[in-house]
């Protein structure tokens, strides 16, 4: 960890702050369990490859994902509003001549609910900064070489919008059903920084 | 006038550094105070703009030592300072 403190300081500090706030009648430790439990439980990448295997095989599907996402995620079960406030969700498709690549420059912002918590270096100065400015050499980081004719578009997330990137489906997949295509596609390619 | 955590653009931060298997939090105390902050919103105790706020103002230098959850507890702790009073 980077932080300024030594961890067994901070898991202090912060038993202390529980304390005070479960004392304050504010919350209880039951309803923090269920918060984390539920958070790990059903917040995961998974969510966010299911909606892009079935924009995959079904067409008027990925119109209506395009046109009204957060609708779109109803039709599956899925919402956006695990947070205190309702979020407007976009889904922005790769196309051969378009990759879309997701940041939140000013802090952190991203679809929890369909990804899971957001890895470290989505949330590092580093990549919120470079993105930005150089997106080719970043995804070339990633391992993501992409032809020079490919236009990369940064999309960067605000506190009341969340985005996710609909990947174009690989070659040779044909034959695959729903749940073989929601496998192959992973965080980093929902995230924009793989090709799937 | 731009804050600490407006970096968008900003040059000198190094290379992306990505952690292999990355667990969700790599301490309980980082998933107590994710709890506490969403426990805490949904109480009405603050919002979401004054949490973030709240981190931003952090003095720069604090702001770019503390870990992500750490500016979290840095947040949590300064809105409900009053909170038990």
């Amino acid at each position: 960890m980077s932080g300024q403190h030594s961890s067994s300081e901070t898991a202090v500090r912060v038993r202390r702050l529980e304390e005070r706030l479960i004392g304050a009648g504010l919350t209880s430790d039951d309803e923090l369990d269920g918060i984390i439990g539920r958070l790990l439980a059903g917040a995961s990448p998974a969510n966010g490859a299911r909606v892009v295997a079935r924009a995959w095989v079904d067409p008027a599907y990925r119109e209506r994902l395009l046109a009204d996402a957060n609708a779109a995620l109803e039709e599956l079960g899925l919402s956006m509003s695990t947070g205190p406030q309702p979020q407007r969700f976009t889904v922005v498709a790769n196309t051969p001549d378009t990759h879309n690549v997701l940041v939140c420059t000013l802090c952190s912002c991203y679809p929890i609910a369909l990804l899971g918590p957001s890895p470290s270096w989505y949330k590092s100065e580093a990549y919120r900064s470079r993105v930005v400015r150089e997106p080719r050499a970043v995804l070339s980081e990633f391992g993501l070489d992409l032809p020079e004719g490919t236009g990369i578009v940064v999309h960067d997330t605000s506190a009341e919008s969340r985005h996710m990137v609909l990947p174009m489906r690989p070659d040779g997949t044909d034959g695959l059903d729903e749940d073989r295509l929601a496998a192959l596609v992973t965080r980093e390619g929902l995230i924009g920084t793989a090709a799937v | 006038m731009a804050r600490v955590n407006d970096v968008g653009g900003q040059s000198g931060f190094g290379p992306v550094t990505v952690e292999p298997d990355e667990p969700p939090f790599h301490a309980d105390w980082e998933a107590r105070v994710y709890a506490l902050n969403v426990a805490m919103l949904r109480r009405g105790a603050y919002n979401l703009d004054q949490f973030r706020d709240a981190i931003e103002r952090m003095p720069p230098a604090e702001y770019l030592a503390a870990s992500y959850y750490e500016r979290w507890l840095h947040a949590v702790e300064t809105l409900t300072a009053k909170a038990d009073g």
